[in-house]
């Protein structure tokens, strides 16, 4: 195949004047709404009881009047209460954790993946990748979306893709300099791993052949940026998404790295207050709420992501028009992004409440060489109390195992006398995220 | 007839060895024996005192974490061999030792030795037995 050089992957939509994105926009709402309330009965359900018909929206400007969609309702509809369409049609599942350890389960049909992987594409190609590059993908590859969607986008691009899934730095590093790897995808926290590790082994940034990243799924700085960029001699973009509304891709970084364009012909952005849910003008900060607008198996309306952010409509010098978003600023619940995964204190009280510990903990996070560092004080009970280390060590590694077993990753764990915790008011801290330090948005 | 230990609870911070000695000084009780057993996080201090039962009180209103441990003490000649021959009467039996710590009375000329096994009766049966004689409670206090 020749080479193309692109600046886009699908200018027609990525360079589409804004009026005829909402057009676009609003013929595909009008037939998503229908098409989910006469698909799935949940929705029907959410829907009737704000007394909003499919015939009531017309349009964008009516996109208020449906109701939200949280991931409660996702856990709560768990596992096939918000499928649209008969499970012979999906061809694929990926997964996210939920809030009690209860999975959150996403569906897709053979369309949704090809569109999917259309966004990831896009992100490939605004970072400047092309079929003469090799794209090196160290993403997790599974349930998780990230390996499955760069890999995806890639194979789109007609890059020459390595599926190297995360881990193992010794073969990522053998397989990027022996395989001449271009671009690179992966978390930004291992970005700079590998970055640092390739700086101990003596190569300079000159010695690789890559030009490009793409990394996500997990907060980090623009500091962090420039040290990853220099390390690697690299250009980093950034790119964003969720399983929920299919995985990374729903927005991404152009070359000039300020906020990441929303696919807007897939998915409408909205910004809401939290806590009164009202909609916000463009601008404004505030909650970031989904829309899809071509989903078949796992159709989202106002979808509530949680990450608190701002949009921007500023014209791109790129050329698209598509809508920008800020890295999410923050929150507006309590979920921490622990080593890319997603973690929330309830799924934390779940494991000790199973394994017999009163919910008397506190979780530390920091961020040490680049790698998120998870540690979980616990009180003990007074009757384990063991006058020989190994009995206590050996409680620890059974709850730190059933932590991993539900939260998909490992905390180091440390029993504490009864009443160590400190109690602020009565009110324990539970949440010391040191990283903040570093001024990452958590 | 086992003998009554203190096992404190201690975490890797400052000042927590100085509020356990602090408590038991103030509470009038005297320390026969101690050993401390650590790791990175914790470490669990234990003593042989004259007044258990109360050292735990004055111990817990300082706000440590403690629990009484039942111990086997024996009482043994200062003597080169002494302690080989109770270790190979309680490995004959295949009783193992969890830890152990020892403190001589110079005047009296033997040794007392504490040894934290899995069944205390089995083990004092065993070396009362093999002719070794047991700690008592009386002994901790008239030292």
């Amino acid at each position: 195949m020749e080479t193309k050089e692109k600046r886009y992957f699908q200018p027609e939509y990525e360079t589409m004047p804004v009026e005829n994105i909402k057009k676009l926009q609003s013929e595909k709402l009008v037939k998503q709404v229908k098409y989910v309330y006469e698909n799935v009965a949940y929705y029907r359900e959410l829907m009737d009881k704000k007394g909003v018909k499919p015939e009531d929206i017309k349009g964008v400007d009516d996109l208020h009047k449906l109701p939200f969609i949280k991931k409660d309702d996702l856990r709560e509809a768990y596992p096939y209460g918000l499928l649209a369409t008969d499970i012979k049609n999906c061809v694929r599942i990926h997964s996210t954790s939920g809030t009690t350890g209860k999975r959150v389960v996403a569906f897709y049909t053979q369309n949704d993946v090809d569109l999917w992987e259309e966004c990831c594409a896009r992100a490939l190609t605004a970072a400047g990748v092309t079929n003469d590059d090799v794209c090196q993908v160290c993403y997790g590859y599974g349930l998780f979306t990230g390996g499955a969607g760069l890999h995806g986008g890639s194979h789109k691009v007609g890059s020459l893709t390595l599926p190297m899934s995360s881990g193992n730095t010794e073969r990522q590093i053998q397989f990027m300099m022996d395989l001449n790897s271009t671009v690179l995808c992966c978390t930004p926290s291992y970005a700079a791993y590998i970055g640092e590790t390739l700086k101990e082994k003596g190569y300079k940034p000159e010695d690789n052949k890559l030009k490009a990243g793409i990394f996500g799924a997990e907060p980090w700085t623009e500091e962090m940026r420039r040290d990853i960029e220099k390390n690697l001699g690299i250009k980093a973009y950034d790119i964003y998404g969720l399983t929920e509304l299919s995985g990374p891709g729903v927005a991404f970084e152009c070359e000039e790295q300020k906020g990441m364009h929303v696919n807007e012909d897939h998915f409408i952005a909205e910004i809401i207050d939290p806590n009164t849910e009202e909609v916000l003008p463009v601008g404004s900060k505030g909650e970031l709420v989904f829309t899809s607008l071509d989903k078949e198996a796992f159709p989202l309306l106002r979808y509530r992501t949680r990450d608190i952010c701002i949009l921007s409509r500023e014209k791109c010098s790129c050329g698209r028009t598509f809508i920008r978003m800020t890295k999410p600023l923050g929150r507006s619940d309590d979920m921490m992004i622990i080593r890319g995964v997603n973690v929330f204190p309830s799924q934390i009280e779940t494991v000790l409440l199973n394994c017999g510990y009163a919910a008397n903990y506190q979780i530390i996070i920091d961020r040490v060489n680049n790698t998120d560092t998870f540690d979980i004080n616990v009180e003990m009970n007074p009757e384990d109390f063991a006058d020989i280390p190994n009995v206590i060590t050996g409680k620890e590694k059974k709850l730190q195992s059933a932590m991993k077993t539900m939260l998909g990753i490992s905390p180091k764990i440390h029993l504490l006398a009864p009443k160590s915790i400190t109690r602020s008011e009565g009110k324990a801290v539970r949440i010391i995220d040191n990283r903040k330090r570093l001024g990452i948005n958590i | 007839m086992a003998v009554k230990q203190i096992s404190i609870f201690v975490e890797n911070k400052e000042g927590k060895l100085v509020t356990i000695t602090d408590a038991i000084a103030t509470a009038g009780i005297d320390i026969r024996a101690m050993s401390v057993a650590d790791t990175q996080d914790f470490g669990i201090f234990r003593l042989i005192v004259t007044d258990p039962d109360k050292a735990k009180e004055a111990l817990e209103s300082s706000g440590c974490f403690v629990s009484i441990t039942q111990v086997v003490g024996v009482s043994i000649p200062d003597e080169p061999g002494s302690l080989a021959k109770v270790v190979k009467i309680l490995a004959r039996y295949n009783i193992n030792i969890e830890y152990m710590y020892a403190f001589i009375a110079v005047a009296k000329k033997n040794a007392s030795v504490v040894l934290r096994v899995a069944d205390n009766e089995a083990a004092e049966k065993i070396l009362v037995e093999n002719g070794i004689t047991l700690l008592q409670e009386s002994d901790i206090v008239n030292f």
